[in-house]
């Protein structure tokens, strides 16, 4: 049996959409740019994926673009605003806890010039307010940050530093892709200008992604060609993916609430099954306040990389940091942010659920740990 | 449903959709994740790498995945612009491409970069001995597509490589519309970078590839996570990598006896269209052109209302690229061939695939004949 419990890697596409992307790959498959009947229809297509996104957001469609995944969103959304306002700054903000997709073209825009200040974060994961205010000057041209933590689940205080950036007339990027689908919020309400979220970690496609821009905000392209995307992002749009993403969303609609308090029990559970084991610890905002689906976990005296690959011999699936370093054996920059010494980052794993996870499941997780965690800590040499 | 536009977009094929389909319900892991359980889609990551390697006569090591064929030509020029600009500022491409590399041509243009646009001749096609002309000790890049989407006409790529190579300068090619279609050797042909995009080869839109030639300076596009080997971020595709590899796996398989049937198709339709209506003008080459490409220009009647009421009828053509027919501007590839703005508006575009039947091919021309003779009446 396989118990897929790396849902903030990638998630199984929902079985209710395979259908509808089968669709837009047999019968509806026209070019949405095509003036013929094929084409209106793709367009239509394009339409209510647009809609559906924008009705999760409470946003307008016209404010969002497709993209092809979170990490062309994040890159479209801070080049795309740089390029465009140049002549706001050239100081741009973020934190020590970003994902890759943020924080490599933050290094980036250093090399070309841009002077960069990065947060750092509490040991729950949190930025801290004043530091923004503190840094913040009137060469600052953007914040970005990210909406909830990929490897901790913190939820940053998107609403006050928004506050903050609206009152000096400072941009604001949220890396929604852990966020989008998994919390309600209102991106108006919290006053994000530019908001980039990823189909296949809400149960759609790989390749798939979406960015908000609010409609006072200009952005440039970063792929220029045929002007799709009302040419903010050239390239026949990725149909199947855009289907799934649109179809996902509306499945999500009205659900928020309640997926996150069932995931939040699953994720109880798991804790309290854990209970009899002793030493471990979660990193991050504990229990109650980081995001439902995500949990980290330090276990003494042992290797994370280690209990990952054991677990998957009892068909368990979990994972060290985000798997998109997690190739690269390198110590996780956000377990490192919060301050934990070398031997509690090496022993973390993280899990993660989605809302088609069941309890049978999380029980036999916590069972397999219990077994495996006292095992290797009798035969791992240190 | 006569669909006719193949050049824009064609279906998927149905063994291509079945390949894809377990990506999504089984193999659904990051590739990136350390457990075996993902392990299946980096095979199948690779094992698509070798398949559109082998089509090009390329490395798997050389191939490097994009979102399509857009990302790949502005990846190929702003990457090797960014990279090469302690080199020189001066770019030599033609007046005939797509606008995912006009555009970028003339994005470069407003960051300080030198961009020379070809002429073509009649046919479309370029002059190897106007790039000679052209070159300068500036020169860092040349992108001349392989073949172009609205007309059809091949371009003489191998002269062109050669000159390029001469000279040490990078080659870009835009092969989306070759891929697939014609064979290509990227080694014979000394090309140095080369775009292709699964959608126009019966693979998955949203999906495409950069053939980089080993030792290339090149600068990423997109950053982020070290996938692709660290040269385009962003959690791979699979399905769509799958898909690709797939497709052009098929394509490559019965590529002669398909390419010459389609070929006779294609010229059993621009015979019935000349038999059938007077004033007709075949656009593009007339011998070196893709085999699923008709343009046609006919006297005295509107492009676009043509493709309205073929619409109407069930039949689905193009006027120029999909990406810009809804712009009504006239085609700068026809404009750029010596066509008068008429004579442009003039055109449309038939395109054939895999999936086209002869009899589809004159119950199209029939219609076609019917419209032609309403709209020069009314």
């Amino acid at each position: 049996m396989e118990i897929y419990l790396d849902n903030s890697a990638t998630t199984r596409v929902r079985n209710e959409i395979i259908n509808d992307i089968v669709m837009v790959i047999t019968e509806n498959y026209g070019n949405p740019s095509s003036l013929h009947h094929k084409g209106f229809k793709a367009e239509k297509i394009l339409n209510y994926s647009r809609e559906m996104i924008a009705r999760l957001l409470k946003c307008s469609p016209e404010e969002i673009y497709f993209t092809s995944g979170g990490t062309e969103s994040n890159n479209l959304a801070i080049r795309g605003y740089l390029k465009a306002n140049r002549r706001k700054g050239n100081h741009i903000i973020t934190t020590a806890i970003e994902h890759p997709s943020v924080s490599n073209t933050f290094l980036d825009l250093k090399k070309d010039g841009y002077n960069v200040d990065i947060l750092p974060v509490n040991p729950m994961g949190y930025v801290n307010i004043d530091d923004i205010k503190r840094i913040i000057t009137e060469e600052t041209a953007l914040i970005s940050i990210m909406m909830v933590n990929n490897e901790i689940g913190t939820i940053e205080p998107i609403k006050e530093i928004s506050a903050i950036a609206k009152e000096k007339g400072v941009a604001l990027h949220v890396d929604a892709v852990q966020g989008f689908g998994k919390l309600d919020f209102d991106v108006k309400e919290y006053g994000i200008d530019m908001l980039s979220l990823s189909g296949h970690k809400i149960y759609g496609l790989k390749g798939s992604g979406a960015l908000y821009v609010g409609r006072d905000i200009k952005i440039a392209p970063i792929l220029t060609g045929g002007g799709q995307e009302r040419d903010i992002r050239s390239g026949t749009e990725n149909m199947p993916g855009i289907i799934a993403l649109g179809k996902a969303a509306e499945l999500l609609f009205g659900k928020i609430d309640e997926n996150a308090r069932f995931m939040y029990e699953l994720k109880k559970k798991l804790v309290d099954e854990l209970k009899e084991l002793d030493g471990w610890s979660i990193n991050g905002p504990g229990l109650n306040e980081a995001a439902p689906h995500i949990l980290n976990i330090s276990f003494s005296g042992i290797r994370g990389e280690v209990l990952v690959h054991s677990l998957e011999e009892y068909g368990i699936y979990v994972s060290t940091g985000s798997a998109c370093s997690s190739k690269h054996h390198s110590e996780s920059p956000v377990l490192k942010a919060l301050g934990l010494k070398p031997n509690a980052i090496q022993g973390a794993i993280r899990i993660s659920f989605s809302i088609f996870n069941t309890e049978e499941e999380v029980v036999k997780a916590a069972e397999a740990i219990k077994k495996i965690v006292p095992e290797l800590r009798k035969y791992t040499r240190r | 449903m006569i669909y006719l536009d193949n050049a824009a977009t064609t279906k998927v094929a149905p063994e291509v959709l079945k390949e894809m389909v377990s990506y999504y319900e089984e193999h659904y892991g990051n590739p990136s994740s350390i457990y075996y359980f993902s392990a299946a889609c980096r095979d199948a990551i690779d094992n698509a790498r070798q398949k559109v390697a082998r089509a090009i006569k390329a490395r798997p090591s050389e191939i490097f995945f994009t979102s399509g064929g857009s990302e790949a030509d502005n990846w190929a020029l702003k990457g090797i612009a960014s990279a090469l600009k302690y080199k020189g500022n001066h770019i030599i491409t033609t007046s005939i491409e797509h606008h995912a590399v006009l555009n970028v041509a003339r994005f470069l243009e407003g960051s300080g970069f030198r961009v020379t646009y070809l002429p073509v001749d009649k046919y479309g096609m370029v002059d190897p001995d106007d790039i000679k002309r052209a070159i300068s000790k500036d020169t860092i890049l040349i992108s001349i597509m392989y073949a172009n989407n609205e007309v059809g006409t091949v371009e003489p790529i191998r002269e062109i490589g050669r000159i390029a190579h001469e000279n040490g300068i990078y080659l870009h090619t835009d092969a989306v519309q070759a891929a697939g279609h014609i064979p290509i050797d990227v080694n014979e042909d000394m090309i140095d970078l080369l775009s292709i995009s699964a959608h126009k080869f019966y693979g998955p839109k949203g999906i495409g590839a950069l053939y980089i030639r080993e030792g290339t300076e090149i600068y990423p596009l997109i950053h982020g996570g070290g996938q692709e080997r660290n040269r385009r971020a962003g959690t791979e595709n699979v399905p769509g990598i799958v898909g690709m590899g797939c497709a052009i796996e098929l394509a490559l398989k019965g590529f002669d006896d398909e390419n010459e049937r389609i070929i006779y198709l294609r010229d059993r339709m621009i015979d019935k269209i000349f038999s059938s209506i007077s004033g007709v003008k075949l656009n593009g080459h007339p011998e070196k052109r893709l085999p699923g490409i008709i343009n046609i220009c006919i006297d005295g009647v509107s492009g676009d209302t043509l493709l309205l009421n073929l619409d109407m009828a069930g039949i689905y053509a193009s006027s120029g690229s999909a990406c810009t027919s809804g712009s009504l501007e006239p085609s700068h590839v026809l404009l750029a061939m010596g066509l008068t703005e008429e004579e442009a508006r003039s055109s449309i575009r038939f395109s054939l695939g895999r999936y086209n039947e002869i009899e589809e091919i004159y119950e199209a021309v029939e219609k076609l004949a019917e419209l032609v003779g309403r709209l020069r009446n009314s």
